[in-house]
């Protein structure tokens, strides 16, 4: 426990601002290649190495990386992992075999959301990875033990990396430095994989809508792996990518960003996210909330939708029907890089959010019409 | 990194600049503006006849990622509006400091200059990252 407290204090830096700011083993890695860094969720993270547009384009077109190790790793381990797991989050864990993966939430006991994730499964009934999102982390730890139901629950954020390898290249530059096994992971399924010594964990997962590999890799390997993808893509163009196009890409996808589309008042069912709700598994928690969410229908719904007259929606913009009530709220918006148009997602009154409805967003005092559209924005294979 | 940041110019502290020939002057944004927005994908500017007054926002420009309101170095009537912009957004980072212009304003009074940055003194607060 002191040694992985130690190593989390290594990685802590203070801000010109006196605050304690986290950085990943890969923050040298993006000095040397001139990226703009920021502050994400307390740790100082490239938003942007070249250009965004450029950035976005090349994981749509080839393959990008990205260094995704402030995500957080949560160990679930014991004879109680499943049975803690399973009411600890909404999807059914019990259909989990070795190496396979799910997207989940984690529901608070009003049925809102405390995180969403993913759970993979490394042992059945034995051993699971949970991974988090950062800005979220410390909170879902200390939920998750307080709702444990006997299993060993471990912090384990301190000592993984993580590299995201996303594109149309990304499974051949990800066969040429991880090995040719790649190749035959699936959707949704992992394997570990020996490199260079060192035992990673090469998951068919993504936030990008894009085919590809998230990796989680020790500390120590991850320069090492980064490097190695980048001195051997040269032929697949690949290129870092930084936190910007990260959000433009899940954007174009409408996958739901915490903060943004979710967060611990909305409900699974309005965010579209029912069909990782299974109120058959048996009990788990916020499960009332959501079975009564899911007979009664919704109050909004959220949907994507693109204007018909000039402006870019924006996290945060109102609005309102045709006559000018107010009916939602903008949760993202963007240009879209990849067709260049502006794309937004929001919560519209379910009774309007049919696609074709057209509706007003409020952009700096002006109305500007918009139409619900089909999601996602983009169709990737 | 290294602006380019022309002598003769006045510079505002939210990164305009302003080119003064005699009463007319045109407006734009940095070029360390532009480079800290990235691409420009969208312009919002005033009509024509509009008055704008010294340190108050007369239009935005924005980003992929973010909007930032313009200010105007100087109080006074919008004469002309770089249209071209507005279709072409693209064309403020490519040449901010000359075919990326915003607006010409007919300004009220020559005193309100004296409240502008000299190239000198905006070099010193870019140099800080500001």
């Amino acid at each position: 426990m002191y040694v992985k407290q130690l190593l989390r204090r290594c990685n802590e830096i203070l801000s010109p601002k006196g605050q304690v700011m986290k950085r990943t083993a890969l923050y040298e890695e993006h000095i040397k290649a001139n990226a703009r860094m920021v502050d994400f969720a307390g740790w100082e993270m490239p938003v942007q190495y070249t250009s965004l547009m450029d950035e976005h384009k090349n994981v749509r077109k080839h393959v990008g990386l990205f260094d995704v190790s402030h995500m957080g790793e949560v160990f679930v381990r014991g004879e109680k992992a499943l049975e803690t797991l399973q009411y600890l989050t909404t999807n059914d864990v019990s259909v989990l075999n070795e190496g396979q993966a799910q997207y989940s939430l984690l529901p608070n006991h009003e049925g809102g959301l405390v995180d969403d994730i993913i759970v993979y499964c490394i042992k059945k009934n034995a051993e699971y990875l949970v991974c988090v999102n950062a800005s979220n982390a410390d909170k879902d730890f200390a939920w998750m033990q307080k709702h444990n139901k006997g299993a060993h629950i471990e912090n384990e954020s301190g000592i993984w990396s993580q590299i995201a390898i996303q594109g149309p290249a990304a499974i051949d530059l990800a066969a040429k430095v991880l090995g040719d096994e790649v190749r035959s992971i699936a959707g949704f399924h992992f394997k570990f994989i020996n490199y260079k010594g060192s035992k990673v964990i090469v998951a068919a997962t993504g936030y990008t809508g894009e085919k590809g590999f998230e990796v989680f890799v020790k500390n120590d390997f991850v320069a090492v792996l980064w490097q190695d993808l980048i001195a051997k893509g040269k032929n697949e163009n690949v290129m870092p990518i930084g936190l910007g196009a990260r959000d433009t890409l899940r954007t174009e996808m409408k996958y739901s960003l915490y903060g943004n589309e979710i967060d611990d008042t909305t409900n699974p069912i309005e965010a579209g996210l029912g069909w990782v709700v299974k109120l058959t598994k048996g009990d788990f928690i916020g499960k009332e909330p959501m079975q009564k969410m899911k007979e009664q229908g919704v109050q909004r719904k959220l949907v994507g939708f693109k204007m018909l007259d000039k402006g870019i929606p924006r996290h945060g913009y109102k609005l309102f029907s045709l006559n000018n009530e107010p009916i939602g709220v903008v949760t993202s918006g963007t240009m879209s890089p990849s067709l260049d148009e502006p794309i937004g997602i929001g919560y519209l009154r379910e009774s309007v959010s049919s696609i074709g409805s057209q509706f007003y967003v409020e952009i700096r005092n002006r109305m500007v019409k918009a139409e619900v559209v089909k999601t996602p924005f983009l169709m990737r294979s | 990194m290294k602006y380019n940041i022309p002598e003769d110019y006045y510079y505002t502290k939210d990164h305009e600049w302003a080119q003064v020939d005699e009463n007319i002057v045109t407006v734009g944004i940095t070029d360390y503006a532009q480079g800290n927005l990235g691409e420009v994908v969208y312009v919002e500017l005033p009509e024509e006849g509009q008055k704008v007054s010294q340190n108050e926002p007369f239009g935005v420009v924005e980003s992929v990622k973010a909007v930032s309101d313009l200010y105007s170095p100087v109080t006074g009537t919008v004469i002309e509006v770089n249209s071209s912009i507005v279709d072409n957004p693209g064309q403020i980072n490519d040449d901010p400091m000359e075919e990326g212009w915003l607006i010409r304003i007919e300004m009220d009074t020559e005193r309100e200059l004296a409240n502008l940055m000299k190239a000198a003194d905006y070099k010193v607060l870019v140099g800080k990252g500001k």
